[in-house]
């Protein structure tokens, strides 16, 4: 099972990102065997339908679920209508890793 | 006195009017040297085609950075074969049939939408898509606090997204030094440069104006407010010209639950202190203006800061 | 025999755009066939002065893609193709946000399988309607929360016909694509402004656009008085001259709240609206003498 967190940086170590559609990284994790790797958001250099390219890319992962500090409106209908799961950290999470730890402990909000 | 974050995010104050010309920027200045003496803040000029406010603030630029993002359309005469199909598929009028006879078919930039339909319709492959540099934004100090603001380059594109870029840039840098307080000025109209400077605020302070304009665009951006769930405060500013209109403003206001929360004079020391460079609160601060300006102010932020808000 | 387009623009907003326009048409219509078109389709006030009786109100429409989801083959051409991520693609399943939708047809175009139509869909008001005095009046209104208002500002102005002696375009404030949409091909544009520090920034992005759509234009400075004289400094040193002053009087600012068209209530102005227009004119024949 595919997790996607949006991020400021590449590490487990870097800050997580509160913003969704213009993150600047993307750190995809595999839950089946910890695997993981950080990936640029390319949408972040777009003009418009940022919310719209991101949740784009996010649906071409073949992710189950993405977790952000907030998702604007358009991401929000493209993701659900995806099937994909949504679910928030605040800013309490320091790192990548805090979040990935929230998420498998179940402490994560549902958007 | 809160001189530090309580806890999460920025309380976001967006003041706008629908029409132009109301007072916007020289009330958006005033509260800033008003708050600032209590409350740390973070200021965005999001009325990017118009910016005023850095010049009542004494804003000093630090940091200059490059606004990019709307793409125009180029065809390269070396192989265009003057078929006409990018004019036949251009819906903006953007394409300029040559004069010449098998001369070269060319894109007139100030109508190319950016859409690229010219890029996929020429069998020559002879258009591609370039990005344009848009305008530019800056991360400068005022007398008050930081500043963040734009100047969008006469003519371009992506109004909203420059206002969105430097407000998420005032958003995180008050998320990095814990600064409780974010206000807006905002941009004339009702369109995406106003919906983009109200996403995210907690409270919206509507200038309005007497008058059958003033009226008529009040009530535009009070029901686009309403649409985007954002809490409404309303004050009158050069209320005394025409009471009648006032009148008629605040049976508006009331017709939609709202209260008037200020009111402000008609007052010469509000160009004068813009003539010299200062808010007129700073400027004059004994002035007509200035003390119903300092009441207004003592009534939002409470309310700002408030949980839940009674509005 | 083509209209006359004169655009009035003003880069600050409340200058008194509606105002100079308003008054322009109530003074020129004495004498010549004029339609005034308000292009500030967020915030439009021109009919408040003007009170045309409108006689036909149709929708403003923008094209958008409708997906024949039986005939998808999911390719993803029309997601890959949108400059402006309007669609988005979900296994065989194509999802629009019709509000970043520019209504470029590249979408419908490029579907291999023919699987796209374009449907209107309403984003505003187009109103047409006559002035008691013979004006033909065209005005817009942009629906609330939708982004975009220069799809209806070009639909209004394909109303404008060549017939008309002069057309009169009330610009919407600001210096960006609805200003530019509304002005590009006026034979004049005039700028208002106000004689203030933001009155003198905002005119300079005005002056900036006008280099770009190479109209010639001319200020008029309304609520002299207020500020100082930086705005006049600053024109000295360019091509764009001072062509009227409207002093700051309470009683101007009285007569618009209440709705009055400027040269209606103080009648002096109708004769220096007229020589504003000959002025105009002289400035056109000018511009097109030396073959811009």
């Amino acid at each position: 099972m595919i997790i996607m967190i949006s991020s400021k940086g590449e590490t487990l170590q870097s800050q997580p990102n509160l913003r969704f559609g213009r993150a600047p990284f993307f750190i995809e994790y595999n839950l089946s065997d910890d695997a993981w790797t950080a990936q640029r958001n390319e949408a972040v250099k777009e003009s418009s339908g940022a919310g719209v390219s991101t949740s784009q890319y996010i649906i071409n992962q073949q992710a189950s679920a993405v977790i952000s500090g907030n998702f604007g409106p358009n991401a929000q209908r493209a993701l659900s209508y995806a099937g994909i799961k949504m679910l928030t950290f605040d800013d309490t999470y320091k790192t990548i890793q805090s979040v990935i730890e929230g998420f498998k402990s179940n402490r994560l909000e549902e958007f | 006195m809160i001189a530090k974050m309580q806890t999460g995010k920025a309380k976001q104050c967006v003041i706008l009017s629908g029409k132009g010309g109301t007072g916007k920027t020289s009330i958006s200045a005033s509260l800033m040297h008003l708050s600032s003496q209590n409350i740390s803040g973070v200021y965005v000029d999001a009325d990017v085609d118009a910016a005023n406010l850095a010049l009542v603030t004494a804003a000093v630029p630090q940091e200059t950075h490059e606004f990019s993002g709307s793409k125009l359309a180029v065809i390269d005469p070396l192989f265009c074969s003057s078929c006409g199909s990018c004019f036949d598929v251009c819906r903006y009028d953007a394409i300029q049939e040559p004069v010449k006879e098998q001369a070269s078919y060319q894109v007139i930039d100030l109508l190319c939408d950016g859409c690229a339909a010219c890029v996929h319709a020429c069998p020559e492959s002879a258009i591609r898509m370039v990005v344009q540099q848009d305008g530019e934004w800056y991360h400068s100090i005022s007398a008050y606090g930081d500043l963040f603001h734009a100047e969008l380059f006469p003519a371009a594109e992506n109004t909203g997204k420059l206002v969105t870029t430097i407000k998420q840039e005032a958003v995180s840098f008050a998320e990095k030094h814990q600064i409780p307080l974010i206000i807006v000025d905002g941009p004339p109209g009702i369109g995406c440069p106003v919906i983009s400077a109200s996403t995210g605020a907690d409270l919206a302070l509507l200038v309005a104006e007497p008058g059958v304009s003033g009226k008529h665009d009040l009530e535009r951006i009070i029901q686009t407010l309403e649409h985007l769930k954002i809490p409404i405060l309303i004050c009158i500013n050069k209320y005394d010209i025409y009471p009648e209109g006032t009148d008629a403003i605040k049976r508006l206001a009331n017709s939609y639950g709202y209260q008037i929360i200020g009111e402000i004079p008609f007052d010469d020391a509000i160009p004068n202190a813009m003539v010299q460079a200062k808010p007129v609160t700073e400027f004059a601060p004994e002035s007509p203006a200035s003390l119903a300006i300092q009441k207004i102010c003592e009534v939002i932020l409470p309310v700002l800061f408030s949980d839940g808000g009674n509005l | 025999m083509n209209t006359i387009k004169i655009a009035v623009a003003s880069g600050k907003g409340g200058t008194g755009k509606t105002m100079v326009a308003t008054s322009l048409a109530a003074c020129l219509d004495k004498y010549y066939s004029v339609q005034f078109l308000d292009c500030d389709v967020e915030a439009p006030n021109a009919h408040l002065f003007l009170k045309p009786e409108i006689d036909s109100i149709q929708s403003a429409e923008i094209l958008v893609p409708e997906v024949d989801q039986v005939a998808c083959t999911g390719c993803g051409k029309c997601v890959e193709v949108c400059e402006f991520h309007a669609l988005a693609q979900m296994g065989d399943q194509i999802l629009l946000f019709p509000q970043l939708c520019h209504g470029c047809g590249s979408c419908q175009r490029v579907c291999p399988v023919n699987a796209i139509h374009e449907i209107p869909r309403k984003i505003g008001n187009l109103r047409s309607g006559k002035v008691r005095s013979g004006i033909r009046f065209h005005t817009g209104d942009l629906t609330i929360s939708e982004p975009m208002p220069t799809p209806i500002i070009r639909q209004l102005k394909s109303r404008i016909t060549n017939e008309t002696r002069i057309t009169i375009l009330d610009s919407p404030p600001g210096a960006s694509c609805a200003v530019v949409a509304t002005i590009h091909d006026a034979d004049f544009v005039i700028l208002v402004t106000e004689p203030t520090p933001f009155g003198l920034h905002d005119l300079k992005q005005m002056l900036g656009v006008l280099d770009q759509t190479g109209s010639p234009g001319g200020v008029i400075i309304n609520r002299d008085g207020i500020g100082d004289v930086r705005v006049e400094d600053y024109l000295d040193q360019t091509s764009c001259p001072v062509m009227m002053k409207i002093p700051y009087q309470a009683e101007i600012a009285v007569g618009l709240a209440k709705g009055k068209i400027l040269s209606d209530f103080i009648p002096q102005y109708q004769s220096e609206f007229l020589n504003l227009y000959k002025k105009i004119l002289e400035m056109i024949e000018d511009k097109e003498q030396v073959g811009a």
